[in-house]
């Protein structure tokens, strides 16, 4: 199976833990573009399905296409140079550097890399909200801003794709939609996005489009009217 | 590109200051006690690429350092090499070690890196003790080459281990300043979110540890002539590994002037005691130091500095 003109496609893709299968032959096809929900029950493959893509943990099958190049065998740096960018679950900033330094690392090391005079750094910050903060270390930073220091930092990499994983896990109501409206910014920009996300709120207001993994399969996808209609998807969540 | 000229300058400045001090002739003894603590610049300053920079702490350094010494044994008993082809082919050797080494932090992070170099060192040492062509266990004596370029031989390798410390220190510099610096700190802070903020993690591993385990094979290049008896005892000796690990971490370990500091007022400290006290105080001296290091200024002196500057 394969998709014309998407820009991830990930086609039977399988993922064993010793006995465990973690993912089942999973298939996913993102349109260049797209905002792109992807939940399912705690357990259910998303962050594996993640971490197979942005190249994080190797394959036991399948094949990933990007940018219509198959990378199933790239190492993640390489991936990330491609635009496969994405943001960690728990915020991994660089403790040592500043918030600035922080966003030099991918600004020097992506394709688009040269020596960065900190200008395109600042101006990532400013459009984040996190100019003030510049100078600080990450341990100076609150909750909320770390977050915001993780989707800052993934931007510095100039993603063609950005996955976002759970990046609005824990935070209050008013700060999930500081986090979205980064988000659908960022996509009219023409970022496709990932969106992996337990917040129902926001991921039914954010995705086109999502796909629900239940027991590392794939059970169902549609426009987010479509998924919460779906009886199997009330099943997954919520039992018989 | 400017300043790195001028700290090559710098460096070859310091070399020329070396070699005026080794025509002044004072006492020989203090060639003999600066000799070792160049030593431990260049070593401290390896050490710290790998383990400051990267954050892949090395207790092998024993290994690399006997490896380059007893490469240049190898070949003063083959073809009795000059001194320049003994530093070149100790290095050398030594960073093939490094380049395995590296290979090692596919699968071992942390304290298992750690314990698996500790375990080189054990292992290198046995075949050594067991190679009968470079003494084995009773050691084996090596006749310095007559007529250094100046100075008696003593003070010809003061001034070797001078240029010597000068080029590493510059070498550990420029990487500290390149993106090769930058990509270690961010794999030493984090390198899963490293390796995704497309930092070569491989690579610049594979880097580190074999431009350390080169510059640390150069340190033992010379030592067979220094010491002129080499025995496995001393080539491996624990104070290596404990003094690379200790002077980084008491001078501050994300600068190039950490390892400096350390080592010249530790490696001074302990020439200072073997003198006066007794040569066994030494590795009781790292390690009070240290621990008190540990707890009370984790950034070392560098760390110490910057505080007190802050406002």
């Amino acid at each position: 199976m394969t998709t014309p003109g998407a820009l991830l496609h990930v086609d039977g893709l399988t993922k064993r833990f010793g006995g465990f299968t973690a993912l089942n032959g999973v298939s996913i096809a993102v349109k260049p573009g797209e905002r792109f929900g992807l939940i399912g029950p705690n357990g259910s493959g998303k962050t594996t399905l993640i971490n197979c893509v942005s190249g994080a943990l190797p394959v036991d099958g399948g094949r990933i296409v990007f940018d219509g190049r198959d990378i199933t065998a790239l190492p993640a740096h390489r991936r990330t140079r491609l635009g496969i960018v994405r943001s960690f679950q728990i915020p991994k900033p660089f403790t040592s550097m500043t918030v600035l330094e922080n966003l030099g690392i991918p600004l020097e090391n992506t394709a688009h890399g040269r020596a960065d005079d900190g200008a395109e750094a600042m101006q990532i910050l400013e459009s984040i909200g996190l100019a003030t903060k510049a100078d600080l270390r990450p341990a100076g930073l609150t909750q909320i801003e770390m977050r915001k220091l993780e989707l800052a930092r993934a931007m510095a990499a100039r993603p063609k794709l950005l996955i976002s994983d759970e990046a609005m896990a824990g935070l209050s109501h008013a700060e999930v939609d500081d986090i979205l409206t980064i988000l659908f910014r960022l996509n009219a920009q023409g970022i496709t996005i990932i969106m992996i996300e337990h917040i129902m709120r926001a991921v039914m207001r954010f995705s086109e489009r999502i796909v629900v993994l239940d027991a590392g399969e794939r059970i169902a996808e549609g426009t987010p009217d479509e998924i919460v209609r779906n009886p199997a998807v009330e099943k997954a969540y919520l039992g018989e | 590109m400017r300043r790195a000229w001028v700290s090559v300058l710098i460096g070859l400045v310091v070399v020329a200051a070396g070699v005026a001090l080794a025509s002044l002739r004072v006492n020989p003894y203090v060639y003999f006690a600066g000799y070792v603590i160049l030593q431990y610049v260049v070593i401290a300053t390896a050490w710290n690429i790998l383990g400051g920079y990267g954050g892949y702490v090395n207790f092998g350094t024993p290994a690399f350092f006997a490896l380059g010494a007893y490469t240049a044994v190898v070949l003063i008993q083959l073809m009795k090499a000059p001194l320049p082809v003994l530093i070149v082919a100790g290095g050398l050797v030594s960073a093939l070690l490094g380049l395995g080494i590296g290979y090692l932090t596919l699968r071992l992070r942390g304290t298992f890196f750690s314990i698996a170099t500790l375990a080189l060192s054990v292992v290198l040492q046995t075949m050594i003790i067991n190679w009968e062509y470079v003494g084995g266990s009773r050691g084996i004596s090596v006749i310095r080459p007559s007529g250094p370029p100046f100075g008696n031989y003593v003070v010809f390798l003061f001034t070797v281990m001078l240029a010597l410390a000068v080029g590493a220190v510059l070498v550990a510099r420029f990487i500290e300043r390149s993106w090769i610096g930058r990509g270690l700190a961010a794999l030493r802070d984090n390198e899963e979110a490293a390796e995704c903020m497309g930092v070569p993690t491989l690579r610049l591993k594979l880097f580190a540890t074999t431009i350390s385990g080169f510059l640390l094979g150069v340190a033992g290049a010379p030592f067979p002539y220094y010491v002129t008896f080499v025995v496995p005892d001393s080539a491996f000796a624990l104070d290596y590994a404990v003094n690379a690990l200790a002077m980084p971490m008491i001078g501050g370990t994300t600068s190039w002037m950490g390892p400096v500091i350390g080592a010249v007022l530790v490696g001074t400290a302990q020439q200072l005691a073997t003198v006066t006290i007794s040569s066994d105080l030494n590795l009781l001296i790292v390690g009070v130091v240290l621990v008190a290091f540990v707890v009370l200024a984790p950034e070392g002196i560098l760390g110490l500095v910057r505080r007190l500057r802050a406002p």
